[in-house]
This record gives structure tokens, C-alpha cells and sequence, in this order.
């Protein structure tokens, strides 16, 4: 596609970079025709000693001029410059950006072929499969994870063995590959009063001190307004559809009475991102692997 | 010598030099300080911090110690080189206080975070008006000067001094166009790809003119003058100056190498920053070779020390920068600290030294005394500016180098060896080193302003009279 919206514009500027090229070695040729007369001077005296010698220009310094200038043309004449004249190479920046893809998967896509014949389980065994995960892991994961890939508020722990939607290769792969959307809705309109019976249940839960009276009203308003919908008459959560376990000691947000009065009022919404098209089938089977492996052995 | 009973108009000449040492203290002062602020990130107070100051301290610098050094010494060499005094009456002074106004809102508005967001073009559109008046003045006077000069022929340094003028005033308008929404904010009257071309089309030739073009006519009347010597020769003048102020238009597209700018515009942009290399070198071969047969007077005279190394640095950075400006080579200097070195030995070394030497020279001869109070301290300077400057571009190439290196790295598998954060990491011995250059080279202009004041004791301020031509004598 032409850069240009007419054709007059692809002329002007071939006309006007060759034309001003050009002009420069027109200027360099007369100028180096004039008479010299070396060690004298120009005859023109300012300020009472500013003179100028008629000495010519250095020869070593004119070549660098023309030589410069000759590379300008051959350079035009092998890359796009000239207007809409693509260069004799066919270079374009986009063309160069595939070209060196494409070097780089030739590589590295026969490595990841070798795991994704392997079972998950295999590759987290392989010494060499690791270092690949990490390594994606630390370029792709580590901005939420953590280098640690210890989480942070609002993102998983990795290497527990808490899991909101399945530790499983078969869990943790559908995670990277579609990614994730965890949604808790606001309960604001249960007044302030309940949330806190709530939220001092939810404490309770998992051995925290609590007001047990309001402890006990709270696990009554559990099952009586919803919560147990998607947490489960148990609290214990539901792996497939990602609710958290609230009796165990593993918190997303924070255990505080005022974070989970937050989170009772104004709900959460958390997003994982979906890979497949991003990192492709190999890369996912081995980031699989990786995370896999960092719960294993704990 | 006969002698008229005019007298050049010294005054202003006196106000900018005098500006010259202080704001180059106050510029440099705040690079130090944001130089510590890398090292020592605690050093980040409130709005205080990098991101505001650096805009400070790039326009102190050039616009503030830059443009009065270039005042002051294209109006010293015009009226003597016109003999003639300055044109202008009003508009002379009203230079002289415009540019101190331009400079003290430049001061206060860019820590307040008021900003166009444009590169060395920040300033608001209220100051950019204040700006475009007092350049038109600048021109005015300058052009006037020359118009009424008593010599047929106009020295070389007049045409880089003129150019210069125009095309500042052309780079300004240009890039400045803007819809004003409110007195602190505007909108760049420009979008998109369009708008970083002409960013840069400003951004390069602001380096070219301003800091190249302008200099250099600091460099062809102080340098000849100094040394006793005529200009080397007077055709290499004419080539270089036209090729130079022709082909710098050119070249801003190199600072958009692999971006959404249009290929073949990177090219001509590449190619026309390649040919610029043997015009930038004919100012330093005339400059230097000015000297040819007088070389023994580097020994002890410190101005020309520095006159001649800044002459140095100007032949280095102005090799350095058509080389960074093929693609391949951009491809690993783009975006690192490579790029920050290449700029202050431009910066530090050519545009500082070539003022500092030429604000040596005009000193005495502005407060009627025959020399500096201390030549033994202007030496001292000079060593110390000059370490300043090799140590703040040594550690910049290596730090550069490395994080170009670093975030190239790849691992077998098709990542990235390094983060970004580990290439921050490994700078810091290098930006403890740059930083350590910049006090260096602040510690000299202290030691300037103290000379200076020194000098200026006592003096006597009265107008020189305007000299007769010499006769032809062709």
C-alpha cells in the first residue's frame, strides 16, 4: 500500500531527496573549482585581526563527503526511501519483524513439540522443561504472580496447594489456555448489620477470633441470603466455578474484619487472562508443567 | 587607529554573560540533582521528582545557559564584526529581560507539572508567545545590526548566528502549534505519527541549530581571535555551512528508527544524518586547524583549552551520531543510556566548553580588565570540566551498551534473558559514576562564577567605541 494519498507526493519526494542530495555534491564541485592561494588571505579584515585563508578545502575531508553521498544513493536504490519505489532488497520493517519470528520459532518450536508429546506430570520432572517454564513463567506471569509466584493481594499463590478452580494439569491448563473470571456480587443491601454478622462468621470459619454472637447470626444469614449458593452450605467453596474455600487459613484479599466487610459489601471481580492465542499450544503445555511442579513436593 | 565616537553596546552583552555563569550553575545544579535521584531514589521528594525535573533541568540548560551564551556572544561578534552598534534600541534590552522572564516561568510551571509534554518544547502556550516576541526582537536587532554594518562582507560567524535565528524561528512556530484550553493547557495542534515526526523534526533540529549551528558561530569568531590566527580556510566555511544548514533539516526522522513512521521516511531520515557527518566536520577541521602552527599556545592558555577540546567533542559526538543513526546500530543504542552519553558529550563537551571558553574571553574584556583574576583557576576548570566530561560519557556508552545487550538476550527457549529491572539494576555503579561526572563539571562553573565575580570587582563598564574597518588590502 502507498504511504501516499496522491501520486504527486510520491514524486515530490523522490524529486526532492535525490534533488537535495545532489545539491550537495553540486555545491562540494564548484566550490573546489575556485582559485585557492594557500597560506594567503581573502583580502577581508574584521575586527582588526579576523581574516580567513583562501586555503581549499582538504582533500581527504572531500572524499568523505562524496563517499557519504554514494552510500546515500546505493542505499536508496537497495531500501524503500525514494517515495513509493520499494528498494531493489524488498525490505519493509514489518517484513524483517516476520523474518526474525520465524527464525526464532524454527528453533525453539522443535523443543516445545518434544514436551507436548509428554505427559504433564513427565515435563514436570524434566530439568530442562523447567527452566523453559520458569523462564516463560518470569516473561509472561510474573507481573500478578509475583517472581516468588507467591501472588499478591487479589492474585493466587501459586505454590500452595489451595486451589480456586483445581490443581489438576488438566484445572490449571484450561486456566492458562481460557483464562478466568472470577465475579463475587455486592451485598451491600443487606445492611450493615448483617454484613458484619457476616463478615464475623466468615472469621470464625477459619479460627479466627469473633464475636460468636454475631458469629452465630452470620451463619444463619449464610444460607438464609445466598452465600451458600456459591460457597457451599460448608463454606468450603467450589472449584468449578472458581469460589473460594472460607474456612481454610489461604486469603485472596485479606482476613481482616474491614477487608471482608469490603468484599461482603462491594463484592470482587478478578480477572485471569486467556493465553492460547498468545503463547500457543507448546508454551502453555509447559507453563503447565511449571506450575504443576511449583505445588508439588509441599 | 582612528576611532568613532559610537560605542558598541556592551550592556547587554554584560547582562547575558553574567546570566550565562548563573543559570549554567542552576541547570547543571538540577542535572546533579536528578543524576542522585537515579542513584538514591529516596532522593525523589513530593513533586520534586525525576519526572518533573528533568524537563527543568534540559531546558535551564540549553534555553537558559545555551541561549544566553549564544546572546551574548553572537551580540559581541556582530557589532564588531559589522562595526557597527546593535539596531534596535528598545528591542535590545527587551531581549535581554524577555528571555529572563521566558526562563524564570520555564522555572516555575515545569516542577508544577505544567507541560505540553513535548520533548525540549514543554513550555505552555502563554511562554511560547512570550518566546516567539523575544525571538522576533532577537532577529530583528541581529539582522538590523547587519543590514547597517560599515563592511561589505559578512563574517562566517554572522551566517551560522543567522541561520540559526531563522530556522529557531521556524522549528518554534512550527512545532508549538497548539489549541489552548485553559492558560496551563493546550492541545498540539498535531496527532499521531504526524505529530512525533514534526516532534522530532523540531527535537533534531533544535540540536542542529540551536546547539550546533549557533555554536559553531561562537566557535568561528572566538577561536580565530583567541588564537591570533586567520580561519583555516574560507571555501570549506562556505561548503560545510550550506551542506550543514541543508542537510540537518533532514535527519529528525533517526529518532523514530522501528516505530509506526513510515519506512522510507526512516530511510531518508538515516541517509541525510550519514551525509551530515563530513559537513559537521568541516566546522571542527576549520576550527582546529585555525590553530596550525600555533600549537605550542595550548600550553598556557587555558582558553583556548577549551575552545580546542570542545572542538574535540564536537568532532566525536558529530561522528557518533550519524553512527547511531543506521538502523542496526539503533537498534541497540535506541531507548538506552547510550543515547544520554552521546547528548551531554555534545552537551558537556562541545556546547558548555565552547561557551565557557568564549565567556572567558568576553569577561575581562566586558568590565575593562586585561585578564580573568585567576588564569590559574580558569586551568583549574578546565581539567575539572574535562574529567567531568569523560567520566559522565565513559559510564554512559558502558551503561548504554549494557542495557541495549541485556534486553536483546535471549534464552533458548525464545525468551527474554533479563528484565527489565535487572538492566536498572546493573546501571547503577554507572549512574553513581555519571553522577559523580556531573559534580565535577557543576564544581568547575562554581569555581567560574567565583572568578568571575572576582574580575568583576572594581571594573569599569563603559562602552568600547566602535573600530574603523580596516582598509582592503587585497
Amino acid at each position: 500500500m502507498s504511504d501516499f494519498i496522491s501520486d504527486f507526493w510520491n514524486l515530490y519526494v523522490i524529486v526532492i531527496v535525490a534533488g537535495s542530495i545532489l545539491a550537495c555534491v553540486a555545491l562540494l564541485i564548484i566550490q573546489s573549482k575556485a582559485t585557492f592561494t594557500p597560506g594567503k588571505t581573502m583580502g577581508h579584515v574584521w575586527d582588526e585581526t579576523l581574516e580567513e585563508y583562501n586555503n581549499p578545502m582538504p582533500q581527504w575531508w572531500s572524499w568523505l563527503f562524496v563517499i557519504t553521498v554514494v552510500f546515500a544513493f546505493v542505499y536508496l536504490a537497495l531500501y524503500p526511501g525514494l517515495g513509493n519505489f520499494k528498494g531493489v532488497l524488498g525490505w519493509t520493517s514489518v517484513g524483517q519483524h516476520k523474518d526474525e519470528v520465524e527464525k526464532v520459532d524454527a528453533t525453539v518450536k522443535p523443543l516445545f513439540n518434544k514436551y507436548l508429546a509428554m505427559d504433564v506430570k513427565a515435563v514436570a520432572s524434566d530439568k530442562q522443561a523447567m527452566e523453559m517454564g520458569k523462564n516463560l513463567y518470569l516473561t509472561y506471569c510474573m507481573q500478578c504472580h509475583g517472581a516468588d509466584a507467591r501472588g499478591a493481594k487479589g492474585f493466587p499463590n501459586l505454590t500452595d496447594s489451595d486451589w480456586l478452580y483445581g490443581g489438576e494439569p488438566e484445572q490449571i491448563k484450561l486456566t492458562l489456555n481460557e483464562g478466568r473470571m472470577g465475579v463475587m456480587p455486592p451485598h451491600a443491601q443487606l445492611g450493615a448489620d448483617t454484613v458484619k454478622d457476616l463478615a464475623n462468621y466468615v472469621r470464625s470459619l477459619s479460627g479466627l477470633p469473633s464475636d460468636s454472637v454475631r458469629a452465630a447470626k452470620g451463619k444463619e444469614a449464610f444460607a438464609a441470603v445466598g452465600c451458600s449458593g456459591c460457597h457451599g452450605l460448608d463454606a468450603k467453596g467450589m472449584q468449578a466455578i472458581g469460589s473460594p474455600n472460607l474456612t481454610d487459613k489461604v486469603w485472596l484479599y485479606g482476613s481482616s474484619e474491614a477487608v471482608i466487610t469490603e468484599t461482603i459489601n462491594g463484592g470482587r471481580q478478578n480477572k485471569m487472562p486467556a493465553w492460547k492465542e498468545f503463547l500457543g499450544e507448546g508454551k502453555i503445555h509447559v507453563l503447565t508443567a511449571y506450575v504443576y511442579g511449583l505445588s508439588q513436593g509441599k | 587607529m582612528s576611532v568613532t565616537k559610537t560605542t558598541y553596546n556592551d550592556k547587554v552583552v554584560r547582562q547575558f554573560t553574567v546570566m550565562t555563569v548563573i543559570w549554567g550553575i542552576v541547570g547543571m545544579l538540577v542535572g546533579v540533582i536528578i543524576a542522585a535521584q537515579l542513584v538514591w531514589p529516596e532522593l525523589n521528594i513530593g513533586f520534586l521528582h525525576f519526572g518533573r525535573l528533568r524537563p527543568l533541568h534540559t531546558n535551564a540548560v540549553i534555553f537558559a545557559f545555551g541561549g544566553c551564551a549564544l546572546f551574548a556572544s553572537s551580540y559581541w561578534c556582530v557589532q564588531r564584526t559589522c562595526h557597527t552598534r546593535l539596531w534596535g534600541g528598545p528591542l535590545v534590552p527587551f531581549t535581554f529581560w524577555g528571555w529572563q522572564v521566558v526562563i524564570l516561568l520555564a522555572a516555575i510551571t515545569l516542577p508544577l507539572g505544567i507541560t505540553s509534554g513535548k520533548e525540549y518544547a514543554e513550555l505552555e502556550w502563554p511562554i511560547d508567545i512570550l518566546i516567539t516576541l523575544v525571538w522576533v526582537s532577537y532577529a530583528l536587532v541581529f539582522f538590523g545590526t547587519i543590514a547597517k554594518r560599515t563592511v561589505s562582507h559578512i563574517y562566517v560567524a554572522n551566517w551560522f548566528f543567522g541561520a540559526m535565528i531563522i530556522t529557531v524561528a521556524l522549528l518554534h512556530l512550527v512545532n508549538s502549534a497548539a489549541l489552548p484550553i485553559t492558560l496551563t493547557k493546550s492541545y498540539s495542534a498535531y496527532s499521531g505519527v504526524q505529530d512525533a515526526m514534526i516532534q522530532w523534526w523540531y527535537g533534531h533540529n533544535a540540536v542542529g541549530f540551536f546547539l550546533t549551528a549557533g555554536f559553531l558561530g561562537i566557535m568561528y569568531y572566538f577561536v580565530p581571535k583567541q588564537a591570533g590566527r586567520p580561519v583555516y580556510s574560507y571555501r570549506l566555511s562556505v561548503v560545510h555551512f550550506w551542506a550543514l544548514i541543508f542537510t540537518y533539516m533532514w535527519a529528525g526522522p533517526h529518532h523514530l528508527h522501528y516505530t509506526a513512521l513510515p519506512d522510507w521516511t526512516q530511510s531518508v531520515g538515516m541517509v541525510f544524518s550519514l551525509i551530515l557527518l563530513a559537513p559537521s566536520w568541516g566546522g571542527m577541521i576549520n576550527g582546529i586547524m585555525t590553530l596550525s602552527g600555533a600549537w605550542h599556545r595550548l600550553r598556557d592558555d587555558p582558553i583556548l583549552k577549551f575552545l580546542i577540546t570542545s572542538l574535540s567533542f564536537y568532532g566525536m559526538s558529530t561522528f557518533e551520531g550519524p553512527m547511531m543513526s543506521i538502523k542496526t546500530v539503533n537498534a541497540l543504542s535506541h531507548y538506552t543510556d547510550w543515547t544520554v552519553g552521546h547528548v551531554h558529550s555534545g552537551a558537556l563537551g562541545w556546547v558548555a566548553m565552547v561557551s565557557i571558553g568564549a565567556m572567558y574571553y568576553l569577561i575581562p574584556r566586558l568590565f575593562g580588565k586585561s585578564e580573568m583574576y585567576s588564569t590559574k583557576l580558569v586551568t583549574t576548570h578546565f581539567w575539572i570540566a574535562t574529567i567531568g566530561t569523560v567520566l559522565y560519557i565513559a559510564s554512559m556508552w558502558i551503561a548504554g551498551v549494557m542495557q541495549g545487550l541485556m534486553w536483546r538476550a535471549g534464552n533458548m527457549d525464545g525468551t527474554l534473558a533479563y528484565s527489565f529491572v535487572e538492566s536498572v539494576k546493573g546501571s547503577y555503579p554507572f549512574w553513581a559514576i555519571r553522577w559523580l561526572g556531573g559534580v565535577l563539571f557543576l564544581s568547575g562553573m562554581l569555581l567560574m562564577a567565583y572568578n568571575m565575580f572576582k574580575t568583576m570587582a572594581g571594573g569599569n563598564t563603559q562602552d568600547t567605541p566602535v573600530n574603523i574597518p580596516v582598509a582592503h588590502h587585497a
